[in-house]
């Protein structure tokens, strides 16, 4: 894999263990690098998929609309309606159905062979999801309640007098305001930086062992592979839940942003 | 001895989340043995309290890389 580093090929040479490092990939051409590429592809990929399953839409769904129409009533029952309400939920639907199959899709291209790279590994390309996120609860909070309203909604828990005020009102300041967009894309970054971190790990070193010479290094090598099958399998676990979940916050934040007061 | 002081931070603080995941599942399981019926319910909370559990460590692992030694 040409984002590895080297790998000892004789005994005796040195294994250089993955780091952040690996995740520097040199350009292709110009300034573009393989996740600038794998990010336009992924758009190309979401656009497609569902421009073929809504094509020929008809009232008894063939197999491509059927698996279109269940993500897409996934996104819209499960996380829209259930945590914004059934009064202001469609306005957001586009949004966030956007985002899960955007963030799904680019999760998944680290496990797709000879593309194995989850381009939301790169920080940057994650921090203009979670400001959209961020910009937008606030402004539908801003919408509903107006800007001081939205200010008060949501530093002020409702039933709480006196001086605790004091302290609970900057707190929830900061949770609630500040804190939010980099939780969000700390926890997606986070997760797919470790995870490839770690199948790099299992990969580079099982063949390191494996050309080790030793036959015990060799054993210990082809376990090493058995491990990043393993590890394979939790991380398309990890890949839907963190695109599941982002998505899930983004409705919740919305949801609490547009909540009456009571 | 080699390597940055980070990564022994970075296992200590894999003890907090997982002890919180692991009550956080906990109490998903029984919920669901006492009453199966809620168990879409359910599952999504406890997803929630997973994340929620979980954003601790993660945070942890970007500073890990990211603060010098």
């Amino acid at each position: 894999m040409s984002y590895s580093q080297p790998v000892a090929a004789e005994g005796g040479s040195e294994f250089h263990a993955p780091g952040p490092g690996s995740f520097e990939l040199p350009p292709i051409f110009g300034d573009v690098t393989k996740p600038m590429l794998l990010l336009a592809l992924s758009a190309v990929i979401v656009f497609g998929f569902f421009y073929l399953a809504t094509r020929n839409a008809s009232l008894v769904p063939g197999r491509l609309q059927f698996a279109g129409e269940m993500i897409y009533g996934f996104v819209r029952n499960n996380m829209a309606r259930d945590n914004i309400g059934s009064e202001h939920y469609m306005k957001f639907v586009p949004y966030l159905f956007t985002l899960f199959t955007f963030i799904l899709v680019n999760n998944y291209y680290g496990v797709i062979p000879f593309l194995q790279f989850p381009s939301f590994s790169r920080i940057g390309f994650i921090v203009p999801l979670a400001l959209m996120s961020w910009l937008l609860y606030i402004g539908a909070g801003i919408w509903k309640h107006g800007a001081l309203g939205y200010l008060k909604h949501a530093t002020m828990p409702s039933g709480v007098k006196g001086p605790i005020l004091l302290l609970l009102v900057p707190l929830e300041f900061f949770s609630n305001i500040i804190i939010r967009p980099f939780t969000l894309t700390l926890r997606l970054f986070g997760n797919m930086f470790a995870g490839h971190l770690l199948l790099i790990l299992f990969a580079t070193g099982g063949a390191a062992l494996l050309a080790s010479g030793n036959i015990l290094y060799g054993a210990v090598g082809v376990l090493s592979f058995g491990l990043g099958i393993g590890v394979s399998f939790l991380e398309m676990l990890v890949m839907f839940l963190q695109a599941y979940v982002f998505t899930l916050l983004s409705s919740m934040y919305i949801g609490e942003a547009l909540a009456d007061e009571h | 001895m080699e390597g940055s002081i980070n990564l022994v931070g970075l296992g200590l603080s894999a003890i907090g989340p997982g002890v919180g995941i692991g009550l956080i599942f906990a109490a998903f399981i029984s919920g669901v043995a006492r009453q199966p019926e809620a168990q879409s319910r359910l599952q999504s909370i406890a997803i929630l309290g997973f994340v929620l559990a979980e954003a601790l460590f993660i945070i942890t692992v970007a500073l890990a890389f990211v603060l010098p030694l």
